[in-house]
């Protein structure tokens, strides 16, 4: 038993992980809690589902343009909603507000364009394989969700750590008004960066609807709830404590599970991270905060 | 400068205008009543159907001439799935549409919550989904056509433990909402009762959309089935995630296992699942055949459950309205609407009704439940048929 609870604990660590990714990168760059995070993720999985079911597109296709979908939509909230209030030098809870009214406008949006019922993906679209060593069931679906995880976690940190644009966000992190003066186009890439995770967010959401078969308008809010306590965890802005944080979640919960109750899970998940903040206040990889000052 | 003439017409015009009134009263005043139903929310997708039923039925009645001449007349409103919503809506239909009664709100959490304005004020408040315990015992306007979990699952346990030959089973329930907790507590009475052994009982909460661990738990208690008191998506989706952890168990549930939904997502993963309801698409009875080919004419969907029970609870009201002499006083009509309503029997879409009188609490006065026989169903090839 311990070793299925194991495999859920990683599937389930790195959907929150994967989701946690997009969330915790607007925040590093652009100093943003973008609480729309959760319908952008939303929308991802419904674009996917659309294609899927009216153009019957293969699944790659329709995760890719997801992904692309999901990107504009982030690339919009920022260019209508962020941006005006970057110019306007607006009080950090103001964008955080704003983007609550965002999440509630895309959700009713959702809402009167696909109906409130749970949708599935058609049966048969979703890879039903799964592999048996001895006691345990691995779906493919589960194993997708894994890879796919770490491959745009790798994929991001390559890019933070090697690449020139890499070397700009993170200038910018420190310093949006220093990096500009240095000559970098810091609103291109706050641009890049709300497209970017955007994208990640529509690819969990995919991953999500493939894997519990519940897309419906409201499934961004519990995971929106999740991903704010992972990067909390993590460390704000951290990408490894991103995926740190959501793998310890996922593995906290389903561990409360299978040898405490599952009355108790979230107490015990949360207990555990509210112990972890209080030894580490800025999370796992969280930098020294008077830096920011 | 004033003209003469029209003082002296005026008191005529006045007596006139006056007659058109008193006539215009007499002849076909619309009988207002206030429906407060979840029409947007995760709770929708039982509202939409309830309100579908309620306007299909008054739309059936005004065809046929209405209540003694008089039209009913819906006002709906939607309270969203939320206890707060309920209250405000409760109070616009009561002193801002003056209706004559209630009908809602869709989830029990609501009920709790909306009945006692309803109750404060003597209007009747009629729910045709509220199937938690407690409900009617709020006072003696609030009525329901729900049938109670406590009626329906101890009949569908032993029906299931009958049908597979059960020795043991494991439980799966959402512990933080009204139904499916007072499901679950229905159902640990019904097993105890019935000397069932729990092999394991597990939660999870609303929102949840990975239940692994705790099917994984289940699995290693080797159980005959699984007792689930969720909702139906939720149940479709344990039910799916159980299959994929290779268990092939039947699932046993309660009313939220009661809709298309269940087999949209699950198809025959649910097949062999045990269901016990007041309403099934496959019952023959020529009202339930007319209300389904109508339902489906009007609205070009599947009636579910909700529709059905929202249907006949209108044809309740009616039926109780045609023994009520309305004055045209609100408060009056009200109380006379609730004198008539528990006497009243019906045939409807469900079957044969009738109300019976709810326990009281603390010695307060009590409302009324369903007196009614539940249907058993088993899932065969994507649908439920009935358990024979």
């Amino acid at each position: 038993m311990l070793a299925q609870q194991l495999v859920n604990a990683l599937s389930l660590g790195s959907v929150y992980a994967l989701f946690a990714l997009g969330f915790t990168l607007v925040f590093g760059v652009l100093g943003v809690i973008n609480l729309s995070h959760g319908a952008i993720f939303m929308l991802g999985s419904y674009v996917a589902l659309m294609l899927v079911q009216k153009m019957a597109a293969p699944l790659w296709l329709a995760l890719l343009a997801a992904m692309l979908a999901a990107g504009s939509i982030g690339l919009a909230v920022d260019f209508l909603v962020l941006r005006p209030l970057r110019a306007r030098n607006a009080p950090h809870l103001a964008p955080m507000i704003a983007t609550i009214g965002v999440a509630i406008m895309l959700t009713s949006l959702a809402q009167g364009l696909f109906g409130a019922e749970n949708q599935r993906f058609p049966a048969g679209i979703i890879p039903e394989q799964s592999a048996t060593f001895g006691n345990i069931q691995i779906t493919a679906v589960q194993v997708g969700i894994v890879v796919i995880s770490v491959l745009l976690m790798i994929v991001l940190l390559a890019v933070m750590r090697r690449t020139q644009i890499g070397r700009a966000l993170r200038a910018i992190a420190e310093s949006p008004k220093a990096a500009y003066l240095l000559g970098i186009n810091v609103e291109g890439l706050f641009f890049l960066t709300s497209f970017t995770a955007a994208a990640l967010g529509g690819a969990a959401g995919v991953l999500v609807g493939l894997s519990f078969n519940a897309i419906s308008p409201f499934m961004g809010q519990p995971m929106l709830h999740k991903g704010i306590a992972v990067i909390i965890l993590g460390g704000m802005g951290d990408i490894r404590g991103a995926l740190i944080g959501g793998l310890f979640l996922g593995f906290a919960e389903v561990l409360t599970v299978a040898y405490l109750s599952s009355d108790v899970r979230d107490a015990v998940a949360f207990g555990l991270l509210f112990a972890i903040l209080l030894i580490r206040p800025s999370g796992m990889f969280g930098k020294v905060l008077e830096r920011k000052a | 400068m004033t003209s003469p003439n029209l003082c002296k017409k005026l008191p005529l015009l006045l007596a006139g205008a006056s007659l058109i009134a008193a006539s215009g009263l007499a002849a076909a005043a619309d009988i207002k009543i206030g429906a407060a139903e979840a029409l947007s929310g995760p709770a929708a997708k039982y509202g939409v159907p309830i309100r579908n039923g309620f306007t299909l039925a008054a739309d059936e009645i005004n065809a046929k001439g209405g209540i003694n001449g008089n039209k009913l007349s819906l006002v709906v409103e939607d309270e969203q799935g939320k206890k707060e919503e309920a209250i405000t809506v409760f109070k616009k239909l009561i002193f801002q549409d003056k209706v004559l009664m209630i009908f809602g709100p869709t989830l029990s959490n609501s009920a709790f919550a909306a009945d006692p304005i309803a109750s404060a004020a003597k209007v009747v408040v009629f729910g045709t989904s509220n199937t938690a315990d407690g409900i009617t015992a709020i006072g003696p306007q609030v009525f329901r056509n729900s049938v109670m979990e406590s009626d329906v699952l101890p009949v569908t346990t032993k029906a299931a433990v009958k049908h597979f030959g059960l020795k043991k089973v494991a439980v799966i329930y959402g512990n933080d909402d009204a139904f499916t907790k007072n499901g679950y507590d229905v159902f640990k009475t019904a097993l105890a009762a019935q000397q069932i052994t729990v092999t394991d009982t597990e939660t999870y909460a609303k929102g949840d959309v990975d239940f692994k661990a705790q099917l994984t738990k289940i699995k290693a208690t080797n159980p005959d089935a699984i007792v689930c008191s969720c909702l139906a998506e939720e149940a479709a989706n344990i039910i799916l995630q159980t299959r994929t952890l290779g268990m092939k168990q039947p699932f046993i549930g309660g009313n939220g296992f009661n809709s298309p939904k269940l087999f949209e997502i699950a198809r025959d993963a649910a097949d062999n699942t045990i269901m016990g309801s007041p309403w099934s698409a496959e019952n023959t009875a020529p009202a339930n055949k007319a209300f389904i080919a109508a339902y489906k004419a009007k609205f070009n969907a599947e009636p579910d459950q909700f529709a059905a029970q929202a249907y006949d609870a209108m044809h309740i009201v009616a039926t109780a309205l045609k023994s009520v002499k309305l004055t045209g006083t609100l408060e009056q009509d009200r109380e006379a609407l609730r004198a008539a309503l528990p006497a009243t029997k019906v045939d409807g879409a469900t079957g044969k009704f009738a109300f019976r009188h709810a326990p009281g609490k603390d010695g307060k006065e009590s409302g009324y439940d369903a007196d009614q026989d539940a249907i058993v169903n088993i899932a065969k090839g994507g649908k439920f048929v009935l358990l024979k």
